[in-house]
């Protein structure tokens, strides 16, 4: 391949990032000094294209490193991975964590989402606004932006500091002196729940910031008994590997040896687990097609990039209890043949990173990764790759994208991933939660495992409750459940206020009415609720909240996160939230609010019908539940958009529970 | 006459048409069977000599059993499978997609999209006048030899996979940005003579919209004396060098206006070089 380079020069300090991520450069042809010996040999070929994989994380080492991506910067990149320039610039012009533009070092990422915005994170930009100027201004070498959900719901409203380069001291020299002392080129920063205060404080000096709380405090029901998935969080240390085996930590890796990687898929199967990321996929179908492929090279992928608006629950697994997705991944690589698995994280989790990186190089140094996983002749090692702002890289072929360095882009299927996955090789993708739940299910026997739950949901299930809720964090209920109860558990809506909807499933779900609280928690009963269990977010939304908005604010979120591939998402998510926003005008007539309700069906069905993947089909759901269920633009409703009927005080209403 | 390349019989395979049972070359999509049955498909961002993107949706049709619709494109036909060509709910989504398109397009010299319009019943204008739009957006000319006005561009992605992988292997242009603002774009949206670019044309070839067209046309219309009634198409064999493309030479008046490639050539398949495409002035110089 003869590529044009633009021949825009890097910066020794973007010189200095990039070959601290790819390794210094072998030649002249890959953007070294020239010698007298490139000009008798060039590399090309595979060998040259085959490290493409790596333009995702040499991106990220420039933007961690200078806070953008200059010209020079991006076409050194290039160079490096032989990666045509147009596809490089269309690659970082995909993910919004990447800035092509110059920018501060410092950068405060502003949660407007569903779950942030129902707990004041208007009046938090509102005086960030006053504090720092309008978002996207500099001011004091800090600039605000809004962002969708970090998912830090528990903690809303909530915002995440980032600051690109290597902390210096006052006297401009490197506080930390060497590049091993100092993994990380960036400094990050959580703050939640914000005020522009302390937010402004994080994002001046995001490494002098106060340390988050412990991730069991995201957990209510933290060292109870009867927990299963969240069982070591709050009770072992996240960081020490004795202490998870101290916990029963790989039991189940030892079983799945003595069964064999068929007998793990026979459990997998017999137990009923089903994926936990949305689509409800039987996870032992999944497994056995991808062992079954001839192809000898298979692939595991852990779908980590956790970015449907309201949902945490993988964070907080992560952050609680990390060796525990290190052992899943390591027992789900061995059922499927793969010896090497991707753990894609998504880009805005910074202390989810350091754990699973943590825990992950421990593993390795114990023999739990690597050639030779705990003497049994099997080798598999775990390889983080970060998201950069992408919600439909959650999509399990756009993963296979993001991770190969292409633009983040759904593929069509068939041929699904158990057949042509990432590397175009068999490759079985699992959500986070849906690998953990593979531990007890091995630990336990699959008959134990599925004895709990309903016959069509086994086992137990995370939501993530968020939203006006007095104690919002992860809850661990068996299925079968009723969401009453679950509710309940949360201690439902603040004194004093009415609850008047529930959000499940996320953005991508549907509004369930405060009188349908006896739906029970499994896939197949809110399924026929007409409902999703989605990713297991919980949104509730008392009295307070103004329901437009929240529409139109998830209009926004898939008019933004669309890949923009095909045109039903491409283009119907953008009529979508116009047509929310004249629905939103006071001033509008009553004609013309139910012609808007009708353009809103006929471009939902379309997107529904016609869209590639998963984000369009899914991106009216919520507004259509919202106008079926809960009757939002219907004239003859009562100002505050409930149904009349409802009665006396409901039990979950704030003041009674 | 046209080479017929030798290729291994294919089983038939057997599945149901809209009502009729049909056999079909293994392999081949709906859409190749569609079209070997006189059944009507809109196609945009499909090509005769490209690895369909699947991208516009207006080809969807139904297939039993299965959630959402499928593009008829790129669905290779299974056996047993049940195809509806013509049911309510693939009306529907080709109606919207047609004017989600029109709507946020220029669609204006986009071949058939006007009687397809009028087929579906679609209504561009329905989203108001304040709806989101590209097209108007001023047409980027930056070289003498064609022009890209992505204000008409439906970003079918087939401009990229001839520059790219699937024939000219050059990548000077990719897709940027996401979502309704992205666009064809070279590295850092700079003009095309500061890129990878060797106009080739090989994309003006497949470009379903008239988005990207050779500056001699742009011209033309621009002046208001573009009349492709009034024009001739001429096969014949570039002279440049040995390899002997076909061209097709779209003659109005006395002058070469355009320059095309049969895209049934068994060696070139629409493909041309600079010269070919775009080295015709010297027929034309009376100087």
């Amino acid at each position: 391949m003869d590529l044009r380079f633009t021949g825009a020069v890097p910066t020794d300090e973007e010189r200095e990032a990039v070959d601290a991520c790819l390794g210094p450069p072998e030649d002249g042809w890959e953007g070294g000094a020239r010698t007298a010996a490139d000009l008798r040999s060039s590399r090309g070929g595979h060998a040259a294209r085959g490290r493409r994989d790596r333009l995702l994380p040499a991106l990220h080492a420039v933007n961690d490193r200078i806070g953008w991506i200059s010209e020079g910067a991006l076409d050194y990149v290039c160079r490096r991975l032989t990666v045509a320039p147009a596809e490089g610039y269309g690659v970082a012009s995909f993910y919004a964590m990447f800035a092509l533009r110059p920018r501060p070092a410092r950068v405060l990422h502003v949660c407007t989402d569903l779950a942030c915005a129902a707990r004041g994170a208007a009046a938090l930009t509102a005086s960030l606004e006053g504090l720092l100027g309008p978002a996207g201004a500099t001011s004091g070498g800090v600039r605000w932006q809004p962002s969708p959900c970090l998912g830090l719901c528990e903690r809303a409203p909530a915002a995440l500091a980032v600051q690109a380069g290597v902390p210096r001291d006052q006297d401009g020299a490197h506080a930390v002196a060497h590049l091993a002392d100092a993994p990380r080129a960036y400094g990050t920063a959580v703050v939640g729940p914000a005020t522009a205060g302390t937010a402004e404080l994080a994002a001046a000096a995001p490494c002098a910031a106060p340390g988050e709380p412990p991730a069991e405090n995201a957990v209510p029901q933290a060292g109870g008994d009867g927990l299963v998935l969240l069982r070591r969080i709050g009770r072992a240390d996240p960081e020490s590997l004795d202490g998870y085996r101290a916990l029963g930590g790989y039991t189940a890796l030892r079983r799945a040896f003595a069964l064999g990687p068929a007998g793990v898929i026979r459990e997998v199967l017999d137990a009923g687990l089903v994926g936990r990321g949305g689509a409800a996929f039987p996870t032992g179908r999944k497994w056995e097609a991808t062992a079954r492929q001839p192809e000898r090279t298979h692939y595991l992928v852990c779908n980590a990039d956790e970015s449907e608006p309201g949902t945490f629950k993988d964070r907080v697994l992560m952050e609680g209890d990390p060796y525990a997705l290190v052992e899943a991944m390591t027992i789900a690589g061995y059922a499927v043949g793969a010896h090497r698995g991707y753990l894609y994280l998504r880009g805005e989790y910074p202390r989810a990173l350091r754990r699973m990186e943590h825990a992950i190089g421990r593993a390795r140094t114990r023999g739990l990764l690597g050639d030779d996983v705990l003497g049994q002749g099997y080798a598999f090692d775990i390889e983080i790759r970060r998201g950069a702002g992408a919600y439909v890289c959650g999509e399990e072929t756009a993963i296979f994208n993001s991770i190969e360095g292409m633009r983040g882009e759904p593929r069509s299927k068939p041929p699904f991933p158990v057949e042509r996955g990432l590397f175009d090789r068999p490759t079985a993708v699992n959500n986070v939660e849906t690998l953990v739940n593979v531990l007890p299910i091995l630990e336990r026997g699959a008959a134990a495992y599925a004895a709990v739950g309903t016959a069509g949901s086994t086992g137990t299930k995370l939501f993530c409750v968020s939203g006006t809720v007095r104690r919002p964090g992860v809850y661990e209920l068996p299925f079968g459940a009723r969401l009453r109860d679950l509710v309940e558990l949360s201690g439902g809506v603040p004194e004093g206020r009415r609850l008047r909807a529930v959000l499940l499933g996320g953005a991508a779900g549907a509004f369930v009415r405060p009188d349908e609280l006896e739906i029970p928690l499994t896939f197949e009963g809110t399924r026929e609720a007409g409902a999703t269990l989605g990713s297991g977010v919980v949104l509730l939304l008392d009295d307070s909240v103004e329901l437009p908005r929240t529409l139109l604010r998830i209009a926004e979120f898939f008019r933004d996160e669309s890949c923009g591939q095909c045109v039903p998402c491409r283009v119907g998510t953008v009529r979508q939230e116009e047509a929310l926003h004249r629905l939103a005008r006071p001033a509008r007539t009553e004609a013309d609010a139910a012609g808007d309700v009708a353009l809103l069906r006929e471009v939902g069905a379309a997107m529904r019908d016609a869209s590639i993947c998963g984000l369009g089909q899914t991106a009216w759901n919520a507004v259509e539940s919202a106008i079926d269920r809960l009757g939002v633009y219907a004239g003859d409703l009562p100002a505050d958009g409930l149904p009349a009927a409802g009665g006396p005080e409901h039990p979950v209403d704030g003041g009674s529970v | 006459m046209t080479a017929i390349p030798l290729q291994l019989p294919r089983r038939l395979v057997e599945f149901t048409l809209d009502g009729r049972q049909v056999r079909v070359p293994e392999g081949a999509t709906v859409l190749d069977a569609c079209r070997a049955e006189g059944t009507e498909i809109p196609t945009l961002c499909h090509g005769d000599t490209l690895t369909p993107k699947n991208a516009c949706r207006v080809c969807v049709v139904e297939v039993e059993g299965a959630r959402t619709l499928a593009p008829a494109c790129s669905r290779r036909v299974d056996p047993g499978m049940e195809v509806r060509t013509g049911g309510a709910r693939v009306r529907h989504s080709r109606k919207l997609v047609l004017e989600l398109l029109a709507s946020s397009t220029d669609l204006s010299t986009t071949p058939h999209v006007a009687g397809w319009i009028r087929e579906y019943g679609a209504r561009p204008d329905r989203f108001g006048p304040d709806a989101a739009t590209r097209a108007g957006q001023e047409p980027k000319v930056d070289n003498e030899l064609y022009v890209r006005d992505y204000g008409k561009c439906i970003m079918c992605y087939k401009c990229v996979d001839a520059c790219g992988d699937q024939w000219q292997n050059t990548f000077a242009i990719a897709v940027a940005g996401r979502g309704f603002d992205n666009t064809v774009s070279v590295e850092h949206d700079a003009p095309l003579t500061d890129s990878a670019c060797v106009y080739c044309g090989n994309c003006i070839e497949v470009c379903p919209t008239g988005a990207l067209s050779f500056k001699s046309e742009f011209d033309m219309r621009a002046a208001g004396t573009w009349d492709e009634s009034a024009q001739t198409r001429t096969t014949t064999i570039c002279a440049y060098c040995g390899v002997g493309c076909n061209l097709t030479l779209h003659v109005q008046g006395d002058e070469i206006v355009k320059v095309g490639s049969p895209h049934d050539n068994p060696v070139t398949h629409g493909n041309l070089c600079v010269k070919g495409r775009f080295g015709f002035q010297h027929v034309q110089n009376r100087e």
